[in-house]
């Protein structure tokens, strides 16, 4: 591509230890309020819907208000099968959604397609949009959804989520082609 | 299970039974065609029928019929019709059952259509025509069902593969991308 | 532009049109013409994925085009190429509120071609039974309390989803999964019940029932539910015969038919129960008729426990079941009859047949063609969501968009049932 990337974790490490502690606060806000929009098609609602309620609590993560705008999201969370007729509709909701937006691939259907493997399941939702974290279960168990969540969180502090990386790498460019 | 009804619809309207039968319980009576429509409007509106609750609408396909165990003969071949439709009426009075099946041949599947007699026909028969491709005359509003209008091929069908995809859009950096990259097209 | 002078050219101004004329204020403001509206097919009715078409007259509705099939997972050609063991997990995601009724209705649709049915062993069946009555528990808790909550009312929609958390857990005990379960066989069950499950399972309907008091409490009586749920939506008897609506629907409309009474299988005969009939047939009514099904099925499940045998929990059939353990791993034939089952299949006999039973939303039915091997040659579900979505567009005639969620939501569309 020709810009410098940080391609290697000790390289991630050195320049985030060299942030300073004002950059990295944005990203501490975003990941303990994300605002999810939970694109909802099939029986891992069920499962989303119980992580959601008072046993498995994903309210203690900040993660609590769904909301039903992409407009007003930053976490787009993929439950259940995704099929061809639904793949436009999917573009479009990631397509509304602002930068910085993640995705997370709840469910073995939206990470690969399952064992559904036919003329209409997509093979995952990857096919359509970049996906962050993905969920394999069929349907995960809540404290799956949950692990999943603090990884999404993890990376969400480091920038690598895939939009922050898109961002950067734009950034970067352009500071190239200033030069 | 009600044996007599298949009696009493053979007896009213003779013409149009090809044959009747009966398994494990169901009663199936092969209607023409042709006749379908009238002895459809027969087994609703008789005082003794009253099949007023339409319960299902299916075809099958009998391109890959071999059933293990009974006579070559049984077999498909070409000369026999490929499809058949199915429909199956309940009578909430009289507690009843009866399916009613119509053989269709490949070349000219079209059926007269029973959604003006049983409203749930309406989205059976298009979910049928979406799978099968089987054309109801006379239907308000034939048009596919479950999948997108772009898709070509009527899925259920035995000759269509299981795995064969026409999808509608694919990222842009797909390392295989059946929409526009240098595989395009080729749908496995 | 010229100098605004008076109230007329202020609105010529904001509205843009060039001739206003002495018109009411309310009456400049409104279109004349037909709008469309997109409401689908995500949305946060959480009741799976469809997409409405609404065509309006201001806030009326004229009419409204269903389009399903976003969730058409291909469950009828997915069946071809699987055994009929292999076929169960498919049968968990059609309806996958109540996942253990769709393997019952896969098992019996199966067992009948075979001709085991009422041949299986008696707690086999029982067990059928309970664990196909705690998942109609679940499916109505789900509906009532998405419903609620789509309505405003999201207290009920926590406790409700405490109360099916619990049924949940119980579930997982038996089956090993909380919600796709795939715990029935051809022939009976996969496995019994473990030791304590009839306490913790009549502790836990105790503490249902009296969560329920509260949430009746909060909702029956309430103004706001009363007024977005009753009176809209209406469905007559004759209507609801004609559009194949079965289940609470048809229930709420006045349509006494509950497949557990009328066409009595498996032990139902030896259980009481009443079927609730509703008169209006409004959401309010399939509301009311959710609920009361929901302490019916607690009372079956009383009674089951009550009456439930010992014994063996698989039929004996050699055609079913697999051989001893101890047998496949001793001596040549049972291992290679092992073999030759799971890969195989059950090998059921050339024919076609229709089975039904009443699943969470009415009369699920699954209509088997086989033709001598071990994979189905058809295999089509009967799927009540199917048939009552196809009603939606007569209900929501005349009323209003907001009256679209209550509507939709008691319909009880399930994604994976309706669109297969």
């Amino acid at each position: 591509m020709g810009v410098e990337l940080t391609t290697t974790r000790l390289e991630d490490a050195a320049k985030w230890a060299k942030q300073g502690k004002l950059a990295r606060i944005p990203d501490w806000g975003r990941k303990f309020s994300l605002f999810t929009y939970p694109f909802v098609t099939a029986c891992c609602g069920m499962e989303f819907m119980s992580v959601a309620a008072p046993k498995y609590d994903i309210a203690r993560f900040g993660a609590e208000f769904p909301r039903f705008s992409p407009r007003q999201s930053d976490l787009l969370m993929i439950v259940g099968t995704i099929t061809e007729k639904q793949g436009p509709a999917l573009k479009r909701v990631f397509d509304q959604m602002a930068e910085p937006k993640w995705v997370i691939a709840f469910g073995v259907c939206a990470s690969t397609g399952g064992f559904y493997q036919n003329y209409h399941a997509m093979p995952g939702a990857d096919q359509v949009i970049p996906v962050d974290v993905y969920i394999p279960g069929c349907p995960p168990r809540p404290e799956q959804v949950l692990d999943a969540l603090m990884m999404l969180m993890d990376r969400i502090q480091d920038g690598r989520g895939h939009s922050q990386l898109r961002l950067k790498r734009e950034q970067m460019i352009a500071q190239k082609t200033e030069e | 299970m009600s044996q007599k009804v298949l009696d009493a619809l053979t007896a009213a309207l003779p013409g149009a039974v090809v044959r009747t039968g009966s398994a494990h319980g169901d009663e199936i009576a092969w209607i023409k065609r042709e006749e379908l429509v009238p002895a459809a409007t027969w087994l609703r509106d008789d005082p003794k029928m009253l099949f007023d609750a339409p319960v299902f609408c299916t075809c099958i396909d009998w391109l890959d019929w071999k059933p293990v165990g009974r006579p070559v003969a049984e077999y498909w071949n070409e000369t026999k019709p490929r499809f058949t439709v199915a429909y199956q009426l309940r009578s909430t009075t009289h507690k009843h059952r009866l399916r009613l099946e119509i053989e269709l041949p490949e070349n000219d599947a079209r059926l007269p259509s029973l959604a003006d007699l049983w409203p749930a026909f309406n989205w059976q028969e298009r979910e049928t025509f979406d799978m099968y491709g089987i054309r109801f005359d006379g239907h308000p509003d034939l048009r596919r069902i479950y999948l997108y209008e772009e898709f070509v091929g009527y899925p259920l069908r035995k000759d269509y593969p299981k795995e064969k995809r026409q999808p509608l859009v694919r990222r842009d950096d797909l390392p295989i991308n059946p929409i526009k990259g240098p595989h395009a097209g080729e749908h496995k | 532009m010229a100098p605004i002078t008076d109230g007329q050219s202020l609105k010529q101004l904001v509205l843009g049109r060039k001739d206003v004329q002495d018109m009411s204020d309310t009456e400049a403001d409104l279109p004349p013409d037909l709008m469309t509206v997109n409401m689908g097919p995500s949305h946060p009715a959480m009741h799976g994925t469809v997409r409405i078409v609404l065509t309006v007259d201001g806030e009326k509705i004229v009419k409204g085009d269903v389009q399903p099939g976003y969730l058409h997972r291909c469950f009828e050609k997915e069946s071809e190429y699987a055994t009929y063991t292999q076929v169960f997990p498919y049968t968990d995601r059609l309806n996958y509120v109540s996942p253990m009724i769709n393997n019952c209705g896969w098992a019996m649709a199966v067992e009948k071609l075979m001709g085991l049915t009422g041949k299986l062993p008696r707690r086999a069946e029982y067990v059928r039974v309970i664990v196909s009555e705690m998942s109609r528990i679940t499916d109505h808790l789900t509906c009532v309390g998405a419903s609620a909550m789509e309505l405003g009312a999201f207290t009920p929609f926590l406790y409700l989803l405490k109360c099916r958390e619990w049924l949940y857990q119980l579930l997982e005990k038996v089956s090993g999964a909380r919600l796709t379960h795939s715990y029935v066989r051809v022939g009976g069950v996969s496995k019994d019940l473990p030791d304590g499950f009839a306490a913790e399972l009549l502790g836990c309907l105790d503490k249902i029932a009296s969560v329920m008091v509260e949430c009746e409490s909060l909702l029956n009586n309430n103004k706001i539910f009363r007024d977005r749920m009753a009176g809209i939506g209406k469905l007559t008897k004759e209507d609801a015969i004609k559009t194949g609506c079965v289940g609470p629907i048809a229930r709420a409309a006045g349509v006494d038919y509950d497949v557990r009474r009328d066409y009595p299988y498996s032990i139902y005969p030896e259980v009481e129960f009443d079927v609730p009939l509703g008169t209006t047939g409004d959401c309010y009514d399939r509301y009311l008729v959710r609920i009361e099904e929901l302490k019916q099925s607690m009372r079956i499940l009383r009674q089951c426990f009550a009456q439930i045998p010992d014994g063996p929990v698989m039929s004996d059939d050699h055609r079913v079941t697999l051989p001893a353990k101890g047998a496949t791993y001793n001596t040549i034939e049972s291992m290679i009859r092992h073999f030759k089952h799971i890969v195989d299949g059950v090998r059921v006999p050339a024919g076609e047949g229709y089975a039904f039973l009443e699943g969470g939303n009415g009369e699920l039915g699954f209509f088997v063609v086989a033709d001598g091997t071990g994979r189905p040659y058809k295999a089509y579900c009967r799927s009540p969501s199917f048939v009552h979505l196809s009603t939606a567009e007569m209900l929501f005639k005349d009323h209003f968009i907001a009256d679209v969620v209550p509507i939709f939501g008691m319909i009880n569309m399930i994604g994976g049932e309706c669109d297969k």
